[in-house]
């Protein structure tokens, strides 16, 4: 098996290069590390709230707060299955006098939103409610007093409930994933976590194969009767395998060191970043075709790399311009963001993310056919 | 001539604008090895990569083994080496030797017979397990020789093999060389190195893009009326100019 032996070859090169190695497997984590002590940003979006039961003074009010939208919904399973569905980022519950706030919390910005939001609504309402209630009550007042002797004034003044009390309901919150320490930096670790294995992934692979095509091992490899495609695949494997190892020690890192919570598969995290590691292989390789030198790699970072993290969904996309939008969907790091987002907060499993998966695969079998096809520009057959 | 080798006729050679080779004809008998020599930009590498197939000629022919090149299965009948030594520094010789060995399909069995016999024609048997970072140039160069070795091919491709290597090896690889021909295999080889040229079996002179004279050494230096093949590039040179 010659795919084999070019896998093992590869492999035993990167072992050796230690440097490389720790590149790949510590840089992360250390980035990872400082970005969750200094990560305390938010940014405004605009969040789509669901009510279940809320008088409409109080939606209103809200819907009036800018970036937020209010759905009604006629039962709380109702609103559930709107969140479950990602249409929804937050449930505001009313039963009796009181309100049950479910945030779904995948960005910890958008539940401070509507946190404040409700708030400001809440109180607008209540004043409103407690000026109507101020007023008719001094005229009632008023009127009573002026027909009513003295005595049973005086009993009728002591008897009057305060209306602030009845006006100051219960406020719970609700958290579907994490809780209200949730921050920002747990919406960007799982588009980071895939930026890591893409930017590694691509880098070194891009790298070893321009070596390789310098060096002139490629067409020493080429004069043997070696295929094209088995010299694409043998990259691939060996890059499989370390992505692996990256995405394992990543996720690892992560929970152990960083106390993120997954609610999802870890391993269902460690298939997306596979294929997300080999869409990045088929890129460099691809790429690195068009570089002379090293230095010529490393000035596709950022041409190829940076724009990823900018339309990967780390910074929200729901207000930009639609041509802004449309460029997020020849990213590849946005699907896997999408879909190991999915997983580790809101614990779907692979099925639900058939699309993101697909177009990941179509981006790898285009990228990988390319690439066979490309090796002609070293030999002809 | 249905049993030569290496039979390129009327070969055409074009990168972009620039005609590299004009009309190239050359071939390489069984038992037979062939020199080729030629300024620097002459093309000789490129007579060498149209001749494995790495390119495709525009014009004429290039034909191996009886069958018209590029042919990707013909390619393990070869072996070949480049003017860069082409080798994987972070690994040892014999990874080197191992990896190249699997790319030819030399079976698992034959393997390790087959390595220890390259490696002891160009005396690295020792160093094999050396990595090749810390090789010196000319044993980097021996390796590259002893990889393309490898399998004992029908025909050897050598591209400039005696670059950088002493003389007492130099002068054992071509005994080696001789005993592969002697063995009824060919060798194509470029060579900067005239006096090497002397021992081939035949020089194709390689002059803006044709071979302008391909005959036996002694022949050759017998028509310019000179006696080196040095004096027979020079003159060569001096008349195409």
């Amino acid at each position: 098996m010659r795919t084999f032996a070019i896998m093992k070859r590869v492999l035993v090169e990167m072992l050796r290069d230690k440097r490389s190695l720790a590149l790949m497997f510590l840089a992360p984590i250390l980035v990872l590390w400082l970005m969750s002590v200094i990560f305390t940003a938010n940014s405004t979006t605009s969040v789509e709230v669901g009510t279940v039961g809320v008088t409409s003074s109080v939606s209103a009010n809200l819907n009036r707060v800018k970036h937020v939208n209010v759905h009604h919904y006629a039962s709380q399973n109702n609103a559930k299955k709107a969140m479950k569905a990602d249409k929804i980022d937050a449930i505001i519950h009313k039963t009796g006098n009181d309100y049950s706030l479910t945030y779904a919390n995948t960005d910890s910005s958008k539940t401070s939103a509507v946190k404040m939001a409700f708030r400001n609504a809440l109180t607008q309402t209540n004043i409103g409610q407690m000026k109507a209630q101020l007023g008719k009550a001094q005229e009632t007042i008023g009127k009573l007093q002026k027909t009513l002797p003295a005595p049973v004034q005086k009993q009728l003044r002591s008897q009057m409930p305060a209306p602030k009390k009845a006006a100051a309901p219960q406020i719970t919150n609700h958290y579907v994933y994490g809780d209200s320490s949730t921050g920002f930096f747990d919406k960007m670790l799982p588009i980071l976590m895939g930026f890591f294995v893409f930017f590694f992934v691509f880098l070194i692979s891009g790298m070893a194969l321009l070596k390789e095509r310098t060096s002139g091992t490629l067409s020493r490899l080429l004069a043997t009767p070696v295929k094209r495609y088995e010299i694409v695949f043998g990259y691939m494997a060996s890059y499989g395998v370390l992505a692996i190892f990256q995405t394992i020690l990543i996720v690892m890192a992560t929970i152990w060191l960083l106390g993120v919570e997954v609610v999802g598969s870890v391993l269902n995290i460690i298939v997306i970043n596979l294929i997300l590691a080999l869409v990045a292989l088929a890129f460099g390789i691809l790429l690195s075709t068009f570089a002379n030198s090293e230095f010529q790699m490393v000035q596709f970072i950022p041409v190829v790399i940076i724009p990823q993290i900018f339309f990967s969904g780390i910074i929200p996309m729901d207000s930009m311009a639609s041509w802004i939008k449309d460029i997020s969907y020849i990213i590849p790091i946005k699907y896997s963001g999408d879909a190991v987002t999915g997983i580790m907060m809101q614990g779907k499993n692979l099925s639900s993310f058939g699309l993101d998966i697909g177009v990941l695969l179509i981006f790898l079998v285009v990228l990988t056919i390319l690439n066979v096809k490309g090796l002609k520009r070293y030999r002809k057959v | 001539m249905a049993d030569a080798i290496i039979d390129l006729e009327h070969l055409v050679k074009k990168f972009g604008k620039q005609t590299v080779l004009k009309d190239v004809n050359l071939t390489v008998m069984p038992r037979q090895i062939v020199g080729l020599i030629g300024p620097s930009g002459a093309g000789k590498s490129t007579v060498i990569k149209t001749a494995l197939g790495m390119e495709v000629a525009d014009g004429g022919t290039a034909t191996v083994f009886g069958q018209v090149m590029p042919k990707r299965k013909l390619l393990s009948r070869i072996g070949y080496m480049a003017q860069t030594d082409a080798l994987y520094e972070s690994l040892t010789g014999r990874e080197n030797l191992k990896f190249f060995a699997q790319m030819k399909g030399i079976k698992k069995a034959a393997l390790s017979e087959s390595i220890d016999h390259v490696s002891r024609v160009v005396d690295l048997q020792d160093d094999l397990d050396k990595r090749v970072s810390g090789y010196s140039g000319g044993m980097m160069r021996r390796l590259s020789l002893s990889i393309a070795l490898l399998g004992n091919p029908e025909l050897l491709v050598l591209d400039e093999p005696t670059v950088g290597i002493d003389p007492a090896l130099r002068r054992q690889i071509w005994q080696e060389l001789d005993s592969i021909r002697d063995e009824g295999r060919s060798i194509l080889i470029t060579t900067h190195v005239m006096d090497e040229a002397e021992l081939t079996d035949k020089v194709a002179l390689l002059l803006g893009g044709r071979v302008i004279a391909f005959d036996e050494p002694a022949a050759l230096k017998a028509q310019y009326q000179v006696d080196s093949i040095e004096r027979v590039f020079l003159k060569a040179e001096g008349e195409f100019k």
